[in-house]
């Protein structure tokens, strides 16, 4: 049985347990004869405390989807709740707030401000909620980097790391605000086999702890095996 | 210190050399727009103050005497409506038949601070080597003091020979030069059939070279004996507190006294302009260099956008608004402008201080023999008002466009 959009009925949560949820996202990209429509109709919902991986090939809308989860990116149809709150799709202002409140990121390329040290950029995201005090925010921060295995090197900058310490401090950071969703975009993609899998592990396991819905896009299928729900795509749909 | 003005100090570093370029940019038009502004405006107000402190901040002189009105034929209801309409006109008759009366009008203003009957008159001034025309100006010397700088013009002598001379005179320095008289000599003064000896008491420059080169001036009474004027005066040379009010006082003065008075304002109008449209061309020249900076601002922070793009959409990932963003980038722009208006404030302050050192020969309109500067707060935040404006409107065009980018897009790699 599968839902209307494809989805697997197995993977399709109740809204009343969804902290992310989408219905029929549609999305095209590029304009005039060049233009391809991504997304066709896409459903999707998850769960606190698992982590969804979505696979598939290069170009079937993976990428896509997860930047509309993410409220990067606006859909053309469709709509996005997070936490049962409806996304709207035209205020900037308010997707914005809840990207800094719900969401966390890592991407493939790390995306480290490099004139910042580790435990700067970890407390960037925390430093823009102001939900802590400055003290509380370099503790956290401090314990943050410290359960991705770099509290020794709080202080290095972006660009004295490694890159698979990079990587680490972007999980950190994409945990600064206990969100409720982490959205990673072949976080493993740009690392060694050994660091793939300590990063994979860091991530789900941080999350799991934390109650948190993971969703990885990834090519990798050894990684997509090791998560609870495993998404093929193709053509701008899910796919059994 | 704020998030956002955190990241722009570290945005800073990002174009470290097109950054010192902006400053210096800044610094240089902050600098020389205070120079400039500090030369013109000094020049111009020792002008002013030269010529103030020479003829007085108001002159009272010819008595007006209105002409010519229109005039109705009739009045009534059975007027006939003819009109006898001539252009309306003025008469000016010359001199001051009362000084005394006029000059105790005239204290009755508020902003009088004091004045001088003077009587003037044509004569002819004979050395012993040559014969010179010459302006002999009467005067009650305590009076004129009030309303002159005379006593600081003298150059050569002393004023208390002048004092206690009855035939001691003050000439001007240009006319002591050409009949090669010295403190102490004695020439002769004509004015109709009267022929007089004086002797030099001291010799005054007030810098302005019409006056030095004619102006004698002699105790009021013996004038009046020369001039065979025993009565009334030319004009009455008037002081004010606030010589800024001066044009003011005078139209007030002239509506209520009947007498002509004009102004300082009014007397050196031309030059007055020429100060005023060379500060202003020397300003909008200087000006280039703010516009340069503004330009620079705009393209090193067009080039940082361009090196950030990533960073902007991973702060925008993290819950940064496009508000922060612009201000991320304003804040560069203004630390930058900052410390550029800061230290062109202190090129400014050191060259303005190094050109008032300078030797320079001025004779004609004033006498200076070093540039004069004037110091004035107003330069300096004129020049930081300027800065801010030019660049702070140039970098709006980068921050906004940061701002709009869209993090998807440029995550994505799809960024325009």
């Amino acid at each position: 049985m599968k839902t209307p959009s494809g989805m697997p009925s197995s993977l399709a949560p109740s809204a009343d347990h969804a902290v992310l949820r989408c219905e029929g996202l549609h999305r095209s990209l590029g304009q005039g004869e060049g233009q391809v429509h991504v997304l066709r109709g896409v459903s999707f919902a998850a769960r606190r405390g698992e982590v969804y991986a979505m696979v598939g090939p290069s170009g079937c809308g993976k990428s896509t989807l997860l930047y509309l989860l993410g409220l990067l990116d606006v859909p053309d149809h469709g709509e996005i709740w997070i936490d049962g709150q409806l996304m709207p799709r035209d205020d900037d202002a308010a997707r914005t707030a809840a990207r800094g409140r719900h969401l966390g990121f890592v991407f493939q390329f790390h995306f480290l401000l490099l004139e910042f040290s580790a435990l700067e950029n970890v407390m960037l995201p925390m430093r823009k909620l102001g939900r802590w005090s400055l003290p509380e925010m370099q503790e956290r921060a401090h314990a943050l980097l410290t359960s991705v295995g770099l509290g020794g090197k709080t202080h290095r900058l972006g660009n004295q790391l490694s890159g698979g310490e990079q990587q680490r401090v972007a999980i950190a950071r994409a945990l600064a605000n206990q969100p409720s969703i982490l959205l990673a975009d072949e976080p493993t993609g740009n690392l060694d086999v050994r660091n793939s899998a300590m990063v994979f592990d860091l991530l789900t396991g941080l999350a799991r702890q934390n109650g948190q819905a993971i969703v990885v896009v990834t090519h990798n299928p050894e990684l997509a095996a090791r998560c609870d729900h495993t998404l093929p795509m193709r053509d701008g749909q899910f796919v059994t | 210190m704020s998030t956002n003005l955190r990241i722009a100090l570290r945005f800073l570093t990002a174009r470290r050399r097109a950054m010192v370029m902006s400053l210096a940019c800044i610094t240089l038009g902050v600098g020389l727009f205070v120079v400039t502004q500090a030369t013109t405006t000094g020049f111009e107000r020792f002008f002013i103050k030269t010529i103030v402190g020479t003829n007085g901040a108001i002159r009272i002189e010819d008595r007006i005497q209105e002409t010519l009105r229109t005039m109705e034929a009739e009045r009534g209801n059975d007027a006939s409506g003819f009109v006898v309409e001539v252009k309306e006109g003025r008469k000016y008759i010359q001199g001051i038949q009362d000084p005394a009366l006029l000059i105790e009008a005239v204290r009755r203003f508020a902003n009088v601070a004091g004045t001088s009957e003077v009587l003037y008159g044509a004569a002819e001034i004979r050395s012993s080597f040559k014969n010179e025309a010459a302006r002999v100006y009467g005067i009650q010397l305590e009076d004129h003091l009030q309303v002159s700088d005379l006593a600081r013009q003298i150059v050569r002598g002393h004023l208390a020979d002048f004092r206690q001379t009855p035939a001691g005179t003050l000439v001007g320095i240009k006319l002591a030069e050409r009949l090669q008289l010295e403190v102490g000599d004695s020439f002769q003064l004509q004015a109709g059939g009267e022929v007089r000896r004086y002797r030099v008491s001291a010799i005054f420059e007030t810098g302005i070279g019409e006056i030095d080169k004619d102006r004698v001036f002699l105790h009021l009474g013996e004038a009046r004996s020369l001039l065979r004027r025993p009565t009334g005066a030319s004009f009455i040379q008037v002081n004010v507190l606030d010589r800024d009010r001066a044009t003011q006082d005078a139209a007030h003065m002239e509506a209520v006294l009947g007498h002509s008075a004009s102004s300082w304002q009014e007397r050196e109008r031309t030059w007055l302009d020429v100060f005023r449209a060379l500060r202003l061309s020397t300003s909008i020249t200087v000006s280039v260099f703010t516009l340069i900076a503004g330009i620079a601002m705009y393209n090193t922070l067009a080039l940082v956008v361009m090196e950030k793009t990533k960073d902007i959409a991973i702060l925008r990932s993290m819950g940064y608004t496009r508000r922060d963003v612009t201000r991320i980038f304003l804040w560069q722009a203004a630390m930058v402008l900052a410390v550029g208006a800061l230290l062109g404030c202190g090129l400014g302050a050191a060259v303005t201080y190094g050109v008032s050192l300078m030797k320079i020969r001025i004779r004609g309109i004033f006498t200076a023999d070093h540039f004069i500067v004037a110091w004035s707060a107003w330069h300096y935040l004129s020049a930081v008002v300027i800065s801010v404006v030019m660049v702070m409107a140039a970098s709006l065009i980068p921050a906004r466009r940061a701002a709009r980018l869209e993090p998807g897009d440029v995550i994505r790699g799809t960024a325009q």
